[in-house]
């Protein structure tokens, strides 16, 4: 992407444009959907989910086309995203020094791009989740059409299904976590779009310079 | 459809105990279907229609006397046809009348989500409640025996009641009423199996069977649906009738272990990152860095401001006028 896009006015920049944010958002209510609902079935414990989600049936007949939408989000995402998520050496890097991270101690870590490693994890996890649970989620929505010499494919989406809702799940509490609560200023990213130069110097050292080229003027005093 | 007449033992999906569970002793019931003596008449199926009024659905024809070749949602009771050739050359029926085996263990039961869509009465009768299916069909994938059957329209699952209805009222169920040959049996468990004994021994001693034998499945804990076989040590002859059935493996991990597994992973990880917030709270807090170079920016424009404005006014005063206009900084 070429630099003046990204550049915005009061030393902001622009980290996500519009159509990705909105896709971002179909995927991520659409999972919140998904989750609540799941979750529902999953245990006895949290069935009374399924009555604010519509009521038990209504919960049953949206999640799978809740599913669909999820995954046409997700597979756009790819299509948007995945040039930025290769591995590269710093990311190696990066989770040798991952505990620094955990304990808030950015300045130690090596100079993420626009992406740190964990957030590609993040990335592959879902992309990886969501082909699973798309596969196994067809074959849980029509059961009656699995034929009975063929019924492995059900005993198959039974575990594959929950396992990578599980995996996924946790992946969404992890991403809720850190952008919302721990990286201030990412919640932003996802709403407004743009993020303050601190943010990205600071989080996206890598980023930063692509983003600014030479210009050191625009860096804040050494 | 629940049966006010009979009290319940286990309900599917529910949180929590059971209610009036062990408050009231039954018998556990059992059917007990002799294939020696099915004569293959249909008798039953057309009263099982009739009871529960099912609607007529259309049957095939592939050259045998099979209608169908399974149960369906409105075909709970079908008699199998198998052509069975003996080791002597000699050809024999085996027939058997297929329906819900209302296993003591049952895995359709055990699978389903919703919260007493699936109940077991005290009696050892399966019964599914329709109004409170959400037609997931995860029961179909419980169940050994490929009973349950869904009907897309409704979006519901349907199967044998065993006539729960008939028995609460202390009457057998339809199918046993309208069998014409006798070889269909309802009573206590206990009662059937004696005379399922009397019966196999008679078969062994005096017909020459020397392999006959009671189905009676310990994997899914018995069912209240017993077979008299002339072959017992191959179920399997009679239209697939599994030797050594089981609430299946994938089930039993889903429902047990993983579903543990995955609600440790959940509640784990909640608890976990919050104490990580308490600890470490977020990522910018303690920056002081950069805090410091934000504030020694700010402190180099506002003295680059005082200077220019310093100059502005020396300006001003040298020429004795107003300032001009883009002199201001922005
Ligand atoms: C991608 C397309 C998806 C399809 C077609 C799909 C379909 C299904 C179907 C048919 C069921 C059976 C019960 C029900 O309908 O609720 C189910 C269960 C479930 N789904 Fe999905 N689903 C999809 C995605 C997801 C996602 C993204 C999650 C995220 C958490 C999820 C979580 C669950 C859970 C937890 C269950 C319950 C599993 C259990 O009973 O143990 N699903 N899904
Ligand atoms: S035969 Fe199938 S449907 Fe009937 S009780 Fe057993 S598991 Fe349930
Ligand atoms: S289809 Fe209905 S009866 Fe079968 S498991 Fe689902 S909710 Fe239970």
């Amino acid at each position: 992407m070429s630099e003046p896009e990204l550049l915005l006015p009061h030393n902001r920049i622009l980290r996500y444009a519009f159509h990705e944010r909105l896709t971002h958002w179909v995927s991520g209510f659409s999972f919140l959907y998904l989750m609540l609902t799941g979750l529902a079935f999953w245990s006895p414990w949290l069935f009374w989910i399924a009555y604010v989600c519509g009521g038990p049936q209504v919960s049953r007949v949206l999640h799978p086309w809740v599913g669909l939408i999820f995954v046409v989000a997700l597979a756009y995402l790819y299509i948007m995203w995945h040039a930025h998520m290769h591995t590269t050496e710093t990311d190696k890097e990066w989770w040798r020094n991952v505990n620094h991270y955990t304990k808030n101690e950015d300045e130690l870590m090596p100079p993420a791009g626009r992406y740190n490693a964990g957030q590609k994890l993040l990335f592959w996890g879902f992309v990886i989740c969501g082909i699973l649970l798309v596969l196994s989620g067809v074959v849980l929505w029509l059961p009656e059409y699995i034929p009975w010499n063929l019924r492995i494919l059900r005993y198959l989406a039974v575990i594959v299904h929950p396992g990578a809702a599980m995996l996924s799940i946790g992946l969404f509490l992890i991403h809720i976590y850190m952008s919302v609560f721990a990286e201030r200023g990412a919640l932003n990213s996802m709403i407004g779009g743009d993020v303050s130069r601190d943010f990205v110097r600071r989080y996206h050292p890598g980023w930063y310079k692509e983003v600014m080229g030479d210009s050191t003027q625009a860096l804040p005093p050494k | 459809m629940s049966q006010e007449t009979m009290r319940v033992q286990k309900i599917s999906a529910h949180a929590g105990t059971v209610p009036g569970e062990g408050t009231q002793r039954e018998y556990t019931v059992s059917k007990l279907i002799d294939t020696t003596t099915c004569i293959g008449c249909k008798a039953c199926e057309v009263a099982c229609m009739e009871w529960n009024d099912l609607p007529f659905g259309e049957t095939f024809f592939d050259n045998t006397y099979q209608t169908m070749p399974e149960t369906r949602w409105n075909y709970w009771n079908l008699i199998l046809f198998n052509e069975h050739e003996k080791e002597d050359g000699s050809l024999m029926w085996l027939m058997r009348k297929n329906q819900c085996m209302h296993c003591a263990d049952p895995g359709c039961l055990a699978a389903c989500p919703s919260d007493g869509a699936i109940i077991q009465y005290t009696n050892g009768i399966v019964d599914f409640q329709q109004e409170k299916c959400i037609g997931c069909g995860y029961c179909i994938t419980g169940c050994p025996f490929n009973i349950p059957k869904f009907n897309p329209e409704t979006k519901r699952v349907y199967k044998c009641t065993l006539c729960a209805d008939r028995v609460g009222e202390g009457l057998e169920p339809a199918c046993i009423k309208a069998c014409p040959t006798g070889c269909l049996h309802f009573g206590s468990k206990e009662d059937m199996k004696e005379l399922a004994e009397k019966r196999t021994t008679q078969l062994r001693e005096h017909y020459n069977f020397p392999n006959a034998g009671v189905y009676d499945p310990a994997g899914v804990g018995g069912t209240g649906v017993m077979y008299i076989l002339h072959d017992a040590t191959q179920p399997e002859l009679y239209g697939g009738l599994p030797k050594d059935p089981h609430i299946p493996l994938a089930v039993r991990l889903w429902k047990g272990p993983i579903k543990w597994l995955g609600n440790l992973a959940m509640v784990g990880g909640i608890i976990g990152l919050f104490i990580h917030y308490l600890r470490f709270g977020p990522k910018d807090k303690e920056d002081e860095q950069i805090r410091e170079e934000i504030a020694a920016a700010q402190e180099k424009e506002v003295k680059a401001r005082e200077e220019n404005r310093a100059a502005v006014r020396a300006e001003v005063n040298q020429e004795g006028g107003e300032p001009s206009k883009g002199g201001h900084p922005r």
